[in-house]
């Protein structure tokens, strides 16, 4: 069954890794040699050679050459052990079920609400300790969240790849922008608006393109964000490429949250006294539209509607052969996903006080996607993981800052090769029954001989007659 | 009537252009059915190739015919080699994985291979030499096609015409018509279907570096953005011909380009871009099988 | 060729069509796939349609579920006590909300989901619940989410498979993949079940559990099965009226002993002498 050669004389296996790593090595030196060794000196227009660059390269190429080998080796033979344990008709036993992991753990166990409510207090006090940068970047990273948790709903659950995402995005920023500049419209009218705006837009570009197969679904919607970035640049009402300024801070009460009461904070509960207390109220707004998402989200997820979603994603000719109106679902799922990229845009928009076009570029689209992509599609812990990972870190070691997209662009790659469910692979909801029980109302409409019952939570089967 | 005869020429050598990188898209979508979103960045190396080619034999003495040819065989070569490797990286590990997975993929090599060349070289536009030398006989005319033009449509007109022959009558055009056909059946004749997927990338790679070229040629300036947006524009073409269509992805070029250059001269030039993407959205609509694609019938 | 249509006002008795097909024919192209294809599905019986590779068996049933737009002729649903449905033309999603469920020849699972929740989706039609009810989980909604858990195992305890309720669907064993999409077709509590070759890829042990599960669903549940099939001791078995099918066309149909014996159908699976 093994190969003799390879079993019999390991050496030579290892030999044969490192000719396979040498000649990776000398074929992406090869392809890097015009381009990262000959640069051009634009003003006196002449040419420079410099090989320096290419050790390191072929250095980096080996050693990940021999890596990629023995990852792709090592998923083609699980894929293989898996198949032979289907075909073999081994005892269902030994094929792994979905193996429970320290998150499905601690949010199945009785401890789920204590760590839940120390989490959030912990995520409550971070403002008032914290120096304003600090703020700054959670509130940066939690508009991530919200963006990612609404992309993952198009993009993980219901695999519509929109690649146009930040053109809702966009649309919610500039419904504040521009109602705040024109009409003096404050933030909180502003907050359901935008995202009004923004599903109707998803509406109306969904309603078209939507019984378009996937791959045409996303150029149609990376080519509307290109339209939207592009017609905000031309119009004279959102100012052109020069953008909007003076956006106004969400209000609270009417009350100038940097007077009295900042003095206050200061005074008594030690915040710093450079930090503008706008940004604390912009975090606790931020904060509160991540954990309403996390909760529509996971409601949706077990639903009826989130099933369509996925069973949509799974496979769409047998979705419909269930009853799914695929037509139907696909829309909602691309319009619910604009309305949080409307409700984020508004939040961004006063957070950063100032929009122009180009921040809603496409490469922004492709920030959010990574966000998905990274933290596991269709795992909302994922996408959160995920957000933290691409914002919070790159602020930290802005000495790489440069190769920010370019390592965005390879992960998804890599991603996409060894790990398509992403860091925190999302886990399905476990449900329990029992058989024979007494109490409790009969689950089933048809009374049959089985006493059902089933329990909702992320929990693992748990025996015993005792109730959970 | 000049106006309108200077929008048609533009028209028709920005057309030209389109159609060679559409022909990639549209190929290895007939192919394994995946929008190669790192196409367009396939043909921005064979413009940043060809410029430092240029420079580099510039300056070892090459001028003329010689220069102009040299430099497209060398970026065709490394396009097709980067080409080559991108479907190996990024694609072959995908085969019959989820649908999704191999076009996150692909947008990622996009996103990686933009971000090399800006490292590697600049984030700002760089000169491309005028590599066209005088064409003495088209001094007549001289006021109706420029020499740069004529280049790009002789360049096209022999990479169809070089493309027709290769498809039609060797044997890996054959067995790519095979593949595009029926792949299980392709692959029980005896066709090893890796080879040809990676030939189809290594010629829509060429193809596509020839446009590289011939758009440094003709903008004289370049940089590391100029992948994405042609990108998208042939792959605009290439759904408007009917994508799998090799002569639909030349007619849809065309027609783009003509759309494109009317529209930058009649309606205002700051909206053309907008009109190929408004067209590739209106086609999608109406008639996703293209102008001269067939309907699909779903398989079950 | 006898006209079996039934008087009007007697549906509902055993043996009147619930399910019928008049001069159905598909063109693709210029090919004719299927040629004025007339069938009945008796009412709580199992009628099998066979033919060769090709012959146009999986195209009569996406004809049927709705895949393809028919180019000609009627299909009609005659539920017990209500009007006939005419389904030509339906979408798919539709027609299995009509009651006509399906299995797919390749295994057709929602992978990466588990087994209840493959069941749980075909309660789909048989539920109400839409966005507002998942997001406020109301009362109503959680009631019908509760009785459709509660069907679902149901239907797995029934069927064997609820030990396995929450493993992924792409987990299981082959067979209970089969399995799988028969319990989840049932789910969508169809009138008519239409099996698309479920005997495909199964050993001789797995082919005779699914014969025994093909008569236990005819007897449990009040549902009436077409049943596509190569395997032909599964079919003479299982059977009460074989139709066959070849290059589109019908070419014979009656009980199984008939068919059997039919040159027809002999030439058909053997070929010209």
């Amino acid at each position: 069954m093994t190969n003799p050669s390879s079993s019999q004389k390991p050496g030579r296996a290892i030999l044969a890794e490192i000719k396979a790593g040498l000649l990776a090595s000398l074929w992406i030196c090869l392809l890097a040699f015009p381009l990262m060794t000959l640069e051009i000196n634009p003003s006196s227009h002449t040419i420079s050679f410099s090989a320096s660059r290419l050790p390191f390269l072929a250095g980096a190429t080996f050693v990940l050459a021999i890596l990629w080998r023995f990852f792709l080796r090592r998923r083609a033979f699980q894929g293989v052990s898996k198949a032979v344990l289907k075909s073999e008709g081994l005892p269902e036993g030994l094929i792994k079920g979905p193996k429970p992991t320290w998150l499905t753990v601690v949010m199945g166990s009785r401890f789920r609400y204590p760590v839940l409510a120390i989490l959030l207090g912990f995520m409550a006090l971070l403002p008032f300790v914290s120096p304003p940068y600090l703020v700054n970047v959670m509130v940066k990273a939690l508009i991530y969240v919200s963006l990612g948790l609404g992309l993952n709903v198009v993009v993980g659950v219901s695999g519509l790849l929109n690649l146009g995402y930040v053109a809702f995005y966009a649309m919610g920023a500039y419904t504040y922008a521009l109602l705040g500049q024109y009409l003096g419209l404050g933030f909180w009218v502003c907050l359901p608006l935008g995202a009004l705006v923004a599903t109707l837009m998803g509406l109306l570009l969904g309603f078209p393109v939507i019984r378009l197969s996937g791959d045409y679904l996303a150029i149609v919607t990376l080519s509307f964000g290109e339209i939207t970035r592009l017609v905000l640049t031309n119009l004279d009402i959102t100012r052109g490429p020069r953008g909007i300024s003076n956006i106004r801070p969400a209000g609270f009460f009417g009350l100038d949250l940097n007077g009295p009461i900042k003095d206050f904070l200061v005074a008594n509960l030690g915040v710093d006294k450079d930090m503008d207390i706008n940004k604390i109220l912009t975090y606790f707004i931020i904060l509160g539209l991540v954990i309403l998402t996390i909760i529509c989200v996971f409601r949706l997820e077990n639903s009826r509607l989130g099933r369509a979603w996925l069973a949509m994603r799974e496979d769409e000719v047998a979705c419909q052969a269930m009853g799914i109106n695929k037509t139907r679902a696909k829309l909602t799922a691309f319009a619910l996903g604009s309305t949080w990229a409307g409700l984020a845009g508004v939040v961004f928009a006063s957070h950063l006080s100032f929009i122009n076009p180009t921040i809603f570029s496409f490469m922004e689209s492709i920030m959010i996607l990574s966000i998905v992509v990274l933290g596991g599609m269709g795992s909302i812990p994922g996408v959160i993981l995920g957000a933290l990972v691409l914002i919070v870190l790159p602020e930290q070691l802005r000495a790489f800052s440069q190769y920010r997209m370019l390592i965005f662009g390879a992960l998804m790659v890599l991603m996409m090769v060894f790990r398509p469910g992403g860091l925190i692979q999302s886990a399905r909801e476990v449900y329990l029954h029992k058989l024979g029980g007494q109490d409790g109302p009969q689950g089933g409409p048809a009374g049959g001989a089985a006493r059902i019952e089933a329990l909702n939570g992320a929990g693992r089967p748990v025996e015993g007659d005792g109730r959970g | 009537m000049n106006f309108f005869l200077d929008l048609f020429m533009s028209g028709l050598t920005k057309g030209s252009i389109y159609a060679l990188i559409a022909l990639g898209y549209t190929m290895v979508y007939g192919i394994i059915a995946l929008i190669n979103f790192a196409h367009g960045e396939i043909y921005m190396i064979g413009a940043f190739t060809a410029l430092l080619a240029s420079m580099v034999l510039g300056s070892l003495g090459l001028s003329g015919w010689g220069l102009l040819l040299s430099v497209a065989a060398i970026a065709a070569v490394y396009s097709a080699m980067y080409g080559w490797t991108v479907e190996r990286v990024a694609y072959k590990p995908l085969r019959g994985s989820s649908r999704l997975a191999p076009l996150i993929s692909a947008i990622g090599m996009s996103i990686f291979l933009q971000n090399y060349v800006q490292l590697a070289q600049s984030p700002n536009f760089l000169v491309f030499p005028d590599l066209v030398p005088q064409i003495d006989f088209l001094a007549p005319v001289a006021r109706y096609i420029s020499r740069t033009q004529l280049v790009i449509l002789l360049f096209t007109v022999f990479s169809m015409v070089g493309l027709t022959v290769f498809i039609k009558f060797t044997k890996m055009g054959m067995a790519m018509r095979a593949v595009a056909q029926d792949q299980t059946m392709a692959r029980l004749a005896g066709v090893n279907i890796d080879k040809v997927i990676s030939a189809t990338f290594v010629i829509g790679s060429i193809l596509a570096a020839l446009g590289g070229v011939l758009i440094g040629c003709s903008m004289r300036q370049i940089s590391f953005y100029i992948g994405f947006i042609a990108g998208m524009k042939a792959f605009t073409a290439a759904v408007l011909g009917g994508i799998g269509s090799i002569p639909g992805a030349v007619v849809g070029a065309l027609i783009l380009g003509f759309a494109e250059s009317f529209a930058a001269g009649y309606v205002s030039s700051s909206y053309k871009d907008v009109v190929a993407f408004i067209i590739l959205i209106i086609i999608l609509i109406f008639r996703p099988e293209g102008i001269m694609g067939q309907a699909q019938t779903q398989k079950v | 060729m006898a006209d079996l249509r039934p008087a009007a006002g007697q549906a509902g008795h055993a043996g009147d069509p619930v399910l019928q097909t008049r001069g159905l024919s598909m063109v693709f192209g210029g090919l004719e796939a299927l040629n004025n294809v007339d069938l009945e599905v008796g009412r709580d019986t199992i009628t099998a349609l066979i033919g060769p590779n090709g012959s146009g068996k999986t195209t009569f049933f996406n004809c049927i579920t709705g895949i393809y737009r028919p180019t000609r002729g009627q299909v009609t649903l005659f539920p017990a006590g209500l009007p006939a449905i005419g389904l030509k033309g339906l979408a798919p999603d539709v027609i299995t909300h009509h009651g006509l469920a399906r299995t797919f020849q390749n295994i057709r699972l929602f992978n990466n989901l588990t087994v209840l929740e493959n069941v749980l989706i075909g309660r789909h039609t048989r539920m109400k619940a839409g966005l507002w009810g998942a997001l406020f989980r109301d009362r109503a909604t959680r009631r019908e989410e509760r009785e459709a858990i509660g069907h679902s195992f149901e239907l797995l305890v029934s069927y064997g498979l609820d030990h396995m309720a929450n493993e992924l669907a792409k987990n299981l064993p082959y067979g209970d993949q089969r399995r799988l999409e028969i319990v989840r077709a049932l789910a969508t509590e169809p009138r008519v079940l239409l099996l698309d070759e479920p005997a495909a890829g199964l050993n001789i042990g797995e082919t005779s559990s699914l014969r025994d599960l093909i008569t236990s669903i005819r007897e449990r549940e009040r549902v009436s099965i077409l049943l596509i099939e190569h395997d032909m001791s599964l079919v003479m078995s299982v059977s009460r009226k074989i139709y066959v099918i070849d290059y589109g066309r019908l070419i014979a149909q009656g009980p199984p002993d008939e068919i059997r014996r039919d040159p027809k159908v002999i030439k058909a699976y053997l070929g010209e002498e």
